[in-house]
């Protein structure tokens, strides 16, 4: 995947590029807006991650320009800003998901990914399968190898967000953000909570987990390999 | 009942003073010169009156009583205000233009005054006299007095103008106040609406000035230059904020690089594996504490105020409560989310949830294994009421203030995880939305009380809100 990186901090700019390429991606990358701005318009990227505060043009109006000449490629719009505001102001100008510094890398990596996969066509689907486990989106049921599994609402959108990013690393945050609607850091992480039973009901009893733990980032759902 | 307002308004009470005063000077000038008028009209008569006795004294001691008859006899002809009477030793009367003797009020020495009939046009009228007596050798009494009816008209006009002209005045200047204050109100008024607005929000807004360059101009102006004051800084406290954000975090972000880097890098194994990964968590420790800082200046400047809207209160603790009921659930917590209806009130929904989930997650936190905790949102007279009741052990109410303040961890809790900000957070929260943030006895245990005011300082909208959703019980 090509990746186009834009920040004005070399050391945060070289540790991000770094951290990507050793991911597998392709990285270009920018340290000041007008730079960012060519690149971005002159050659195809998979998903650009533009620092906010940036030299020359500013990382908002970067991403509406980017916008503005038509380009469709998600952006991830990194802020050390902290206003309550400033995620609805990165949103609007047309960045498709927004990250505070500091950040982890596993959080970034994660979100850039589910950024790539959202931008290949999204097929309309009600159903979502992952090995025997079956969503179905109509119906709003969930079956395991044939038997049907109970869900509260809720923890059928958990279950929905993770079997639509499944093969990828989903971290607590980014299930806070989706299936909660909430942006902020709650003390206590109930999101393992809330993971360990679903898990209990999807997993136990099977010989085979689907639900795994990533160690130092979130969770992912994927069939065995 | 209250008196109506016009009539507790700071004009109007300086108009009534100002009211009082001058109708009691009034009134006084009018008795001063009602007082000094009678002396001078009493002086006159009395003078009077003595040129008549020295003339008559002077025939009597020439001509006796003969003489003296003939000059009362004489002067009483001519029927002006001059009265005259010569009585016998039992006040019979001999000679005289009086009908018989009056009875007199003394004056000090032989001045009298004394009421008798006198005939006007035809018919008979009570008229005051003023004069003296005298008692001539032989017993014979004399009476020489002269006719002030003319006086005391003028005292009668006196006594019956002087409470209508005090009242006619009084009204007067009630008129005049009640117009006068009804003008400082109109004005005030509209400073006090616009302040409020202002103060709900909007700093850029300005007071209106009036046509004339007046007072309330003046106040206006400074007014004005306080709010631009106030903006001044207030966009400053958020550069300020903006760029600590901004300088602190960067360096941050590049220290949880550098040591994300080496645990990526696969360079570190075993013990110092440990210790780098501890230093990240302390490095997201120090991060967490950080935004939480910034957060409640940000609450506390009122950054978030304009983000304010009607949202049902009921629905977000729904999903606040929903958020963390498997985690009570975990400890063997009963969390109970009470029943109630709708509860619409002007907040910032994020806001208010992140407050709340600090509250719920203190209440688990703290309360023992088997414990409860209660969320309940009611109306009362101050407004609406969010309680969040744990059956933990509570905190000692010389503490309940303390543990507001930033950073102050009681001993109890000193070990358990935690930034010390979260009550801090939850009480900057409440003063954005003009609520009060209450720590209460649960009897055992804590009672954690948001009340938002549902004055009509916010309107509210007339649309309708979706019945709640059906509350997941952990």
């Amino acid at each position: 995947m090509r990746i186009l990186v834009v920040e004005d901090d070399l050391e945060a700019q070289r540790y991000l590029v770094n951290g990507l390429r050793e991911s597998g991606h392709v990285v270009d990358d920018a340290s000041d807006g007008e730079v960012g701005q060519t690149l971005a318009l002159s050659r195809q990227y998979d998903v650009a991650i533009i620092d906010r505060m940036l030299p020359g043009l500013d990382g908002l109006k970067l991403v509406a320009e980017i916008r503005e000449h038509g380009n469709t490629m998600p952006v991830l719009i990194l802020s050390a800003l902290s206003e309550i505001d400033d995620r609805v102001k990165g949103l609007k100008a047309g960045g498709d998901d927004y990250l505070t510094k500091p950040y982890a890398f596993a959080e970034l990596l994660a979100r850039i990914e589910a950024l790539m996969r959202r931008r290949q066509p999204a097929s309309v689907k009600t159903q979502l399968q992952v090995g025997d486990l079956e969503l179905d989106l109509l119906t709003r049921t969930a079956k395991r190898n044939g038997s049907a599994i109970d869900l509260q609402p809720r923890e059928f959108r958990l279950l929905e967000y993770l079997m639509r990013h499944a093969g990828q690393v989903v971290t607590r945050t980014m299930l806070l953000e989706s299936v909660w609607e909430y942006h902020f850091d709650p003390q206590t992480n109930v999101i393992d909570v809330h993971i360990s039973r679903l898990r209990a009901k999807i997993d136990k009893g099977f010989e085979a987990p689907l639900l795994h733990t990533v160690r130092g980032a979130g969770y992912m759902i994927r069939a065995r390999a | 009942m209250r008196a109506p307002r016009i009539f507790r308004t700071l004009a109007f009470r300086i108009v009534a003073v100002y009211l009082a005063v001058f109708a009691l000077s009034a009134a006084a000038i009018v008795a001063f010169t009602y007082w000094s008028t009678a002396r001078a009209l009493n002086a006159q008569t009395d003078q009077i009156v003595d040129t008549d006795i020295s003339g008559l004294d002077e025939r009597y001691e020439r001509l006796g009583l003969a003489g003296l008859t003939e000059a009362i006899v004489n002067r009483s002809a001519h029927g002006g205000a001059a009265l005259y009477l010569l009585a016998d030793t039992d006040h019979r009367p001999i000679v005289g233009n009086l009908d018989s003797w009056p009875s007199l009020s003394r004056h000090g020495g032989n001045l009298v005054e004394f009421d008798y009939e006198r005939r006007v046009g035809g018919h008979n009228e009570q008229h005051r006299a003023r004069g003296r007596e005298f008692t001539l050798t032989g017993g014979f009494e004399l009476l020489v007095a002269r006719d002030i009816a003319e006086r005391y008209e003028t005292e009668r006009l006196f006594s019956t103008t002087l409470p209508w002209t005090v009242l006619l005045m009084v009204l007067l200047g009630l008129i005049g106040g009640i117009l006068i204050s009804r003008n400082f109100l109109v004005r005030l008024d509209v400073i006090n609406r616009t302040s409020r607005d202002i103060m709900a929000g909007d700093l850029s807004r300005r007071l209106p000035f009036g046509q004339g360059g007046d007072e309330f101009d003046t106040l206006v102006a400074n007014l004005n230059r306080m709010l631009e004051r106030t903006e001044r800084l207030m966009r400053g406290m958020r550069e300020v904020t903006d760029s600590i954000a901004h300088d602190l975090r960067t360096p941050l972000n590049r220290l949880r690089n550098r040591l994300e880097g080496v645990l990526n890098g696969g360079g570190a194994q075993g013990a110092v594996r440990d210790e780098i990964e501890a230093a990240v968590d302390e490095t997201d420790r120090l991060i967490g504490t950080f935004n939480a800082l910034l957060l409640i200046a940000e609450a506390e400047a009122g950054v978030a105020r304009e983000k304010m809207q009607p949202v049902d209160l009921r629905r977000i603790v729904e999903g606040v409560v929903e958020l963390y009921a498997p985690l009570a659930d975990e400890k063997e917590i009963s969390l109970t989310l009470l029943p109630s209806g709708s509860a619409i009130v002007p907040c910032n929904p994020s806001l208010v949830s992140q407050a709340l989930a600090n509250l719920i997650d203190n209440a688990i936190k703290y309360t023992p294994t088997g414990g409860k905790a209660t969320i309940a949102i009611q109306n009362t007279p101050a407004g609406t009421a969010l309680s969040v009741a744990d059956s933990g052990p509570g905190i000692a109410p010389e503490d309940r203030t303390r543990v507001i303040e930033r950073f102050v961890r009681l001993e109890a809790s000193r070990h358990s995880p935690g930034t010390g900000l979260g009550l801090s957070l939850v009480a900057a929260v409440a003063r954005l939305h003009d609520a009060k943030f209450e720590l209460g006895d649960n009897r055992p245990g804590l009672k954690a009380t948001l009340v938002f005011s549902t004055g009509a300082k916010h309107p509210q909208p007339a649309a309708q809100l979706p019945p709640p959703r059906v509350a997941v019980k952990g």
